[in-house]
């Protein structure tokens, strides 16, 4: 039986709580309030209530049934959470850390974003439980993400552009850390990823995991049987680890993690810590990342903002090491061609990050037999990309 | 013993507190710090801390993350830094170096080699911001191991529980960081940190040296009258900042920073 992370949030040598000594009083905080919480039978009504009405929860499994005959091998089922209340599998979490903040009395949230979806999902469930949201941004991202950025605006979001390092979403992070460890009392910190110090990992897995247990009620409706292959898409892995773990005893299961290559792993130019990183501790928690031998982060990159990050949290550095789930990775250039094909054989328009699963899903099909199952989890919707993807293909909108 | 123990202990003898002026090694370029650490000595600082730039300082204000990008740009990492300090110690033979930085340079060097290299330096104290001792004891151990004091924060809202724990893995020194908050920012209440520290006393028998939010001569002397040691950062590395174009123009302003407080605190 798999029980993972233990009391003090470890998943083997990693996670754990890597924090300056002024948030240890908040994290234990959190942590007593989410033990707590997540048996207390109101709060769990009051989460699926949320999940059902304004989520829009359960999220379709769709059976793509032309871009499974066009790759000729195993039936590709996808997780709609692109279909979700603000486009992504983020709102999962945002909702039920917001819920939480709410019951420990905190008037104020702040949030780290890349892609610019956990910080749209983060200042949606602020606007609706009114409370102060502060959103902390790449100036990078928030260039390449303009419309998210407004978005937020929209939904009464303040949002600060970070200028230091190298102005992606690590940065962010360390600047909503600074944040939190000033303005403690107030305020909680809603992590968009299963990174972080513990509970976090733990915690936004926890939220998370409705994906992976409503994939095997669905699939066992649909087609009588557990999936042969799970894929989804890794940066911080939290749509991963939200399908995988409900499935992390089911041997036969196979994982695919598939982390963003970016120009290819082999240029340096890429955000892939499982596949090409070492172990090491940032943002509170020891898992993969990519470092040089001084320590120092090194910058990554993708086209992808939302897998632009140079960790990745701590329960996929575990499953890598003991070989549950096998990391994969995916370039830039590879996730454009997953991008295409499913937006012109299914009419579904996926996110980048997504996309890097759709790519490696490809690459898997052909190899697999007819009456194989893959579930691919189409973690968010493309529409925020648009710019994006013409710009890289050179198109002026 | 170590060194910073003797340093402690002398200063109690005579009544004296120690200043401990805190500069981010390579900043603004590599052969600026050596110098600046002797020159701290004879202004009259007692404990040397020595930052390690890092790229992610996520407990850090602006003005000690820029000095950790300035250094960075000059390829200064942690073996680097250790380097430096093995050169001070060449012509200094008794003032203790503390270094203080984040984990993860030492995680990738391996704890055993960093306690090596660092014993080999002759460092006498580390402090490492993102270690809290839930996470510490195998780091801590080598080091101690070696006569290097494995120096911990504690913070306003500190338990007495966690100074406790706090006490069972530091040695040295305990740090008090003034404020919530990151370092260089918010204002100082000098209340606050006498009521905190009468209730951590009640937990340690190590010296305490209180950092954060000291900025001139002023605050250095009142919290001297209530702690053992006065840290000094971001004040001295404004100076720095402030003279990009002209190293020794900084070097002369911290000095002269360092003399005034000097004076205040002993008087």
């Amino acid at each position: 039986m798999y029980e993972m992370p233990d009391k003090k949030g470890h998943f083997g040598p990693y996670g754990g709580i890597f924090v300056a000594e002024t948030l240890m009083p908040a994290v234990t905080e959190l942590n007593e309030a989410y033990q707590h919480y997540m048996k207390d039978p109101d709060f769990i009504a009051e989460l699926d209530a949320d999940l059902k009405h304004y989520v829009g929860r359960p999220s379709p499994l769709y059976f793509a049934e032309r871009w499974s005959k066009e790759l000729g091998g195993a039936q590709i089922y996808l997780k709609r959470e692109d279909l979700n209340h603000t486009g992504a599998h983020k709102v999962n979490n945002t909702v039920g850390q917001a819920l939480l903040a709410k019951r420990m009395g905190k008037t104020r949230i702040i949030a780290e974003t890349g892609a610019g979806q956990h910080g749209v999902a983060t200042a949606t469930v602020a606007a609706r439980l009114g409370l102060e949201c502060i959103v902390y941004m790449g100036a990078v991202d928030v260039e390449r993400q303009a419309q998210n950025v407004y978005r937020m605006k929209l939904l009464g979001a303040t949002v600060v552009p970070v200028e230091s390092g190298s102005r992606t979403l690590k940065d962010a992070l360390n600047e909503a850390l600074r944040d939190w460890v000033t303005n403690i009392d107030n305020t909680f910190y809603i992590i968009g990823t299963v990174a972080g110090p513990h509970p976090y990992p733990a915690m936004v897995r926890d939220f998370q995991t409705i994906i992976g247990r409503e994939v095997k009620q669905q699939c066992q409706e649909m087609t009588g049987q557990l999936p042969d292959t799970l894929v989804a898409c890794v940066g911080g892995g939290s749509n991963a680890i939200g399908l995988f773990y409900p499935f992390i005893n089911d041997a036969s299961v196979k994982m695919y993690g598939v982390e963003a290559a970016g120009d290819g792993v082999e240029t340096g130019r890429h955000s892939a810590p499982l596949c090409a990183g070492r172990t090491g501790v940032l943002h509170g928690n020891r898992t993969y990342l990519m470092a040089d031998d001084d320590g120092e982060i090194i910058e990554t990159h993708s086209i992808s903002a939302g897998l632009d990050y140079p960790g990745v949290g701590p329960e996929h550095a575990w499953l890598k090491d003991i070989g549950r789930a096998e990391y994969v990775n995916i370039t830039d250039a590879e996730a454009l061609k997953g991008f295409h094909a499913l937006t012109r054989l299914e009419g579904i328009i996926p996110a980048l990050e997504s996309s890097h699963a759709m790519a490696y899903t490809a690459k898997l099909a052909p190899t697999m037999k007819r009456n194989e199952i893959i579930i691919v989890n189409l973690s968010g919707r493309g529409d925020k990309d648009m710019q994006t993807i013409a710009q890289a293909e050179g198109i002026e909108l | 013993m170590s060194r910073l123990k003797i340093q402690f202990d002398a200063l109690a003898a005579t009544g004296r507190k120690a200043l401990i002026p805190f500069i981010t090694a390579g900043d603004p370029n590599p052969e600026f710090t050596v110098p600046m650490m002797h020159a701290m000595v004879d202004a009259g600082a007692d404990v040397i801390e020595l930052g390690v730039p890092f790229s992610d300082p996520m407990a850090d204000g602006p003005i000690i993350q820029r000095a950790s990008e300035r250094a960075l740009a000059h390829h200064i990492g942690l073996r680097k830094v250790l380097v430096m300090a093995s050169e001070f110690r060449q012509k200094d033979k008794q003032t203790p170096v503390v270094l203080m930085g984040y984990l993860n340079p030492i995680e990738i060097m391996g704890y055993e080699e960093f306690a090596n290299a660092a014993q080999q330096a002759e460092i006498d104290g580390v402090i490492t911001v993102d270690l809290p001792p839930e996470e510490a004891r195998e780091c801590v151990e080598l080091l101690k191991a070696r006569d290097i004091d494995p120096v911990f924060l504690s913070a306003p809202n500190s338990s007495s529980e966690r100074i406790k724990k706090i006490n069972t893995f530091g040695s040295g020194y305990l740090y008090y960081v003034s404020v919530k908050g990151i370092t260089g920012a918010g204002h100082l209440d000098t209340k606050n940190v006498e009521k905190k520290l009468a209730e951590i006393r009640e937990n340690t028998q190590l010296p305490i040296g209180v950092g954060f939010g000291i900025k001139n001569a002023e605050t250095a002397k009142t919290i001297a009258t209530l702690a053992e040691g006065v840290v000094v950062g971001s004040a001295f590395i404004s100076k720095i900042e402030e003279n990009l174009g002209n190293p020794e123009k900084a070097k002369t302003d911290i000095v002269e920073l360092i003399k005034s407080m000097r004076q205040a605190m002993d008087s």
